[in-house]
């Protein structure tokens, strides 16, 4: 019985919250690595990206909300996220028309490339500010729980309780439908093979005839998708706040890395391997201990490894052993 | 002197709207826009070493900053008898045991070839010694956490003057971008930026939280100034007779005694905090000018010559012979030390330190803003940017402000869209910041006094 509820501790306030931020990491990382891996660039402007996809989601849910379009049980965001995405695509291609296109076609150092998406991360913090202003936001209705910690309780007869926010449930299956559909597209179809072939050798996909202002639309257009849907559900899961976007870039950047930059599978799992150990070394396993040790061996303390205010600095000390010992990350990056 | 002038037309055009700031709104809004914006200068010159000189991107700038800052409460405020007392002695013997542990690591390092049996036995080595040091350490933090902690809770400081901690900010900086230049500099352009940002969100992380050190978010004020304060010079003959003569034909005009004293305490209350800030910017002047002719003996040095060529062709550098990783390790030292020095100043100019208050944006992106809209590889043009770009920052607000009712003139005052746009005023610095540097990067891609080599 001990073993059970030790057990469903650690599902409760590890493993479900890991993974659901270990999804949204997942969804921001895949997002940077495909820049990087076509447009050959560090997109200083990820957060900031998502955050403008977010607040169209939240203006279009509001919209929805007030002529009273709901999705009954389920968040109206999810509605409202298709035609966020629509809106954010034309922003992105829009930016790259008129800012990234020009040193694309110069062949400009990535650094430079990199300096300028700073210029983009200011325009759209600033866009996204004066829109909809710096504060914190929430737009999630519908059900929040799909099983209480109460109900958990009583169903089983253990003393831990598990609660699954329904948020959660939504983040792990949209993430796993899209991150698969992406791979599909990526291995199996023409376009697709196209884009790795692109990021692979330039000159080699250019000679066999591969257009590139395809490639690079359709890379700003997935790029949309994954920035508008990653960022929404993060908000959903916990709020839209702007400056909270633009921080979610630094441990984006870090799975990014982590699983090699360029390679969409490992930025996927590089998600969870930041999200994991970023909860791992922060939780206080006191509780865990009580359950399991006899209570002669008790311990005292809270068991902590780390206190939570280190939880960014987990996450970036892990990228600098990445960088030291494996520089192309754990899955070998720069192969798309 | 004519290849010169339109150096001397851009500090022109500078120093004139700040004067124009002075005249329309007020000499201390003037100053204190002209102080942060040598303090910027000085950032941007430890950047411009880095970018324009040897071509090493260091996104790190808020650490660097933060630590000069932390040089200025460890070095000026008073020691706290009791804290060190209650815990000094853990802390000091934590101290032995990670300096025995950098040791232990470097002769493991040292003695044996590079192996897997190695690297464990590092890792070991660092585990072991962290977990020991928590065991010391903790007692010593809790005790010195827990003495008087709504008003000191930390050890303090050295109680020395504070513009020593100048130096030592520099030193603190040069020391983190020693190691962090050992680990990092290895790495390729991009990644290396990434590197340096998110360690300089650790060294935050660490200022912010660890209590026993910093005070941590709980801020410390009131730290001791290098130049007189307000109230004391209100009460000083030789000032209100100073003020009283600048003033002379204006108190002239009033008869009445009175009304003379009352109008006379008024210029001594606005007198003598433009004083302050004055002495300020003759301390920071003395930094900004004495920083320029090193920089500027630097870059037509010899040195200077070769970290061009390094900057340049890497390769070919190395192939005449020169050490291009030891060089870029020092550069990147110096570079940051600069900035460390620039971080004590702004701590020194505001009284406090608010660990709080370090954020990317503002001393990282900015002062790439500033390198790059001023010019990289030049020092002047990097002081340029550093004044142009505070000077929109800060002016930004108000131009907006009337930008927005320019556009909204046919609105009425009430609507809804004109005040949800005066109320976003704030952010139109950020359009205006990026729209700069879009528009700089795309059409002067060197920047408004861009990089002029003269061979002499």
């Amino acid at each position: 019985m001990d073993f059970l509820n030790a057990t469903i501790l650690l599902l409760n306030y590890i493993f479900v919250p890991a993974l659901a931020y270990g999804s949204q990491l997942a969804l921001g990382a895949i997002f940077v690595t495909l820049i990087y891996g076509i447009l050959r660039f560090a997109n200083f402007a990820t957060g900031d990206m998502m955050s403008f996809g977010t607040m169209f989601t939240i203006l279009f849910t509001w919209y929805f909300q007030s002529v009273g379009i709901s999705l009954g049980v389920l968040p109206t965001a999810l509605l409202a996220i298709p035609f966020a995405i629509i809106f954010m695509i034309g922003y992105m291609l829009l930016i790259d028309k008129f800012v990234f296109k020009y040193y694309r076609v110069n062949k400009s150092p990535p650094v430079q490339l990199a300096m300028v998406s700073i210029g983009v991360m200011f325009v759209t913090q600033a866009v996204v500010r004066i829109i909809i202003g710096p504060s914190d936001r929430r737009f999630f209705d519908g059900e929040k729980f799909l099983i209480k910690a109460g109900e958990f309780k009583e169903m089983t007869g253990l003393n831990e309780g598990l609660a699954i926010k329904s948020t959660q449930v939504i983040t792990i299956l949209v993430t796993l439908i899209l991150v698969s559909t992406l791979f599909w597209f990526l291995n199996k179809t023409k376009t697709g093979k196209s884009m790795r072939a692109y990021s692979d050798n330039e000159d080699l996909a250019l000679l066999s005839g591969i257009d590139p202002k395809k490639i690079v639309m359709i890379t700003w257009i997935i790029a949309g998708i994954l920035a508008t849907i990653g960022g929404a559900l993060y908000g959903l899961d916990k709020s839209f706040k702007p400056f909270t976007y633009f921080n979610n870039m630094l441990p984006i950047f870090a799975a990014a890395i982590v699983g090699g930059i360029g390679n969409p599978f490992g930025a996927f799992l590089g998600g969870y391997v930041i999200a994991f150990s970023e909860i791992l070394l922060t939780y206080a396993y006191r509780k865990f201990f009580m359950y399991v040790l006899p209570e002669s061996m008790e311990p005292g303390g809270l068991v902590q490894l780390l206190s939570t205010d280190y939880k960014f600095a987990v996450s970036f000390s892990i990228l600098v052993i990445v960088l030291l010992y494996r520089p192309s990350g754990i899955f070998k990056g720069k192969v798309l | 002197m004519r290849k010169n002038l339109n150096v001397i037309a851009a500090y022109g055009i500078m120093m004139g709207l700040i004067i124009l700031v002075g005249i329309f709104q007020s000499w201390n809004i003037a100053l204190s826009i002209f102080n942060l914006c040598l303090i910027s200068a000085v950032m941007t010159m430890g950047a411009n070493i880095q970018w324009g000189y040897a071509g090493l991107i260091n996104f790190g700038i808020m650490g660097y900053t933060a630590l000069g800052g932390l040089a200025a409460v460890l070095i000026s405020v008073n020691p706290v008898q009791e804290a060190w007392n209650a815990g000094g002695s853990n802390i000091l013997f934590s101290l032995f045991l990670i300096i025995g542990m950098v040791l232990a690591v470097r002769y493991v390092l040292k003695k044996y070839e590079k192996s897997k049996i190695r690297t464990y036995i590092i890792a070991t080595i660092i585990i072991l010694g962290i977990i020991i040091i928590r065991f010391v350490s903790e007692p010593g933090i809790e005790a010195i956490e827990e003495v008087d902690p709504a008003k000191t809770g930390f050890l303090g400081g050295l109680g020395l003057p504070i513009i020593f901690s100048w130096i030592v900010g520099a030193l603190f900086a040069g020391g983190l971008a020693f190691v962090i230049g050992k680990v990092a500099l290895g790495l390729r352009a991009d990644y290396l930026a990434i590197a340096t940002l998110l360690i300089s969100e650790i060294v935050i992380a660490i200022i912010k939280h660890e209590d026993w050190l910093t005070r941590g978010v709980k801020n410390v004020i009131g730290l001791k100034r290098p130049a007189p304060y307000e109230v004391n010079l209100q009460q000083t003959d030789w000032f209100i007779n100073l003020v009283e003569k600048f003033n002379f034909s204006k108190l002239n005009l009033i008869s009445d005694f009175t009304e003379r004293q009352a109008a006379l305490n008024q210029f001594v209350i606005e007198g003598s905090s433009v004083f302050v800030k004055l002495c300020y910017s003759g301390l920071f002047l003395i930094v900004v000018i004495i920083l320029l002719i090193l920089t500027q003996k630097a870059l037509y040095s010899p040195w200077g010559r070769m970290m061009r060529a390094i900057r340049d062709n890497e390769e070919a550098a190395n192939a005449m012979g020169k050490n291009v990783v030891k060089q870029h390790l020092l550069i990147f030292v110096l570079g940051s030390a600069i900035v460390g020095i620039a971080g004590a100043m702004l701590v020194t100019q505001d009284g406090l330190f608010t660990p709080g208050s370090y954020r990317p944006m503002r001393y990282t992106f900015l002062i790439w803003v500033m390198v790059i809209v001023g010019g990289s590889g030049n020092n002047f043009g990097a002081i340029l940017g550093g004044f142009v770009v505070w000077f929109l920052w800060i002016e930004a607000a108000p131009i907006g402000l009337y930008l927005v009712n320019l556009t909204t003139a046919g609105l009425d005052d009430t609507h809804a869209l004109k005040v949800h746009l005066i109320e976003s005023v704030p952010y139109f610095r950020f359009l205006m910041m990026g729209i700069g540097l879009l528009l700089i990067m795309r059409y002067r891609p060197k920047g408004i006094l861009p990089e002029k080599i003269e061979i002499k």
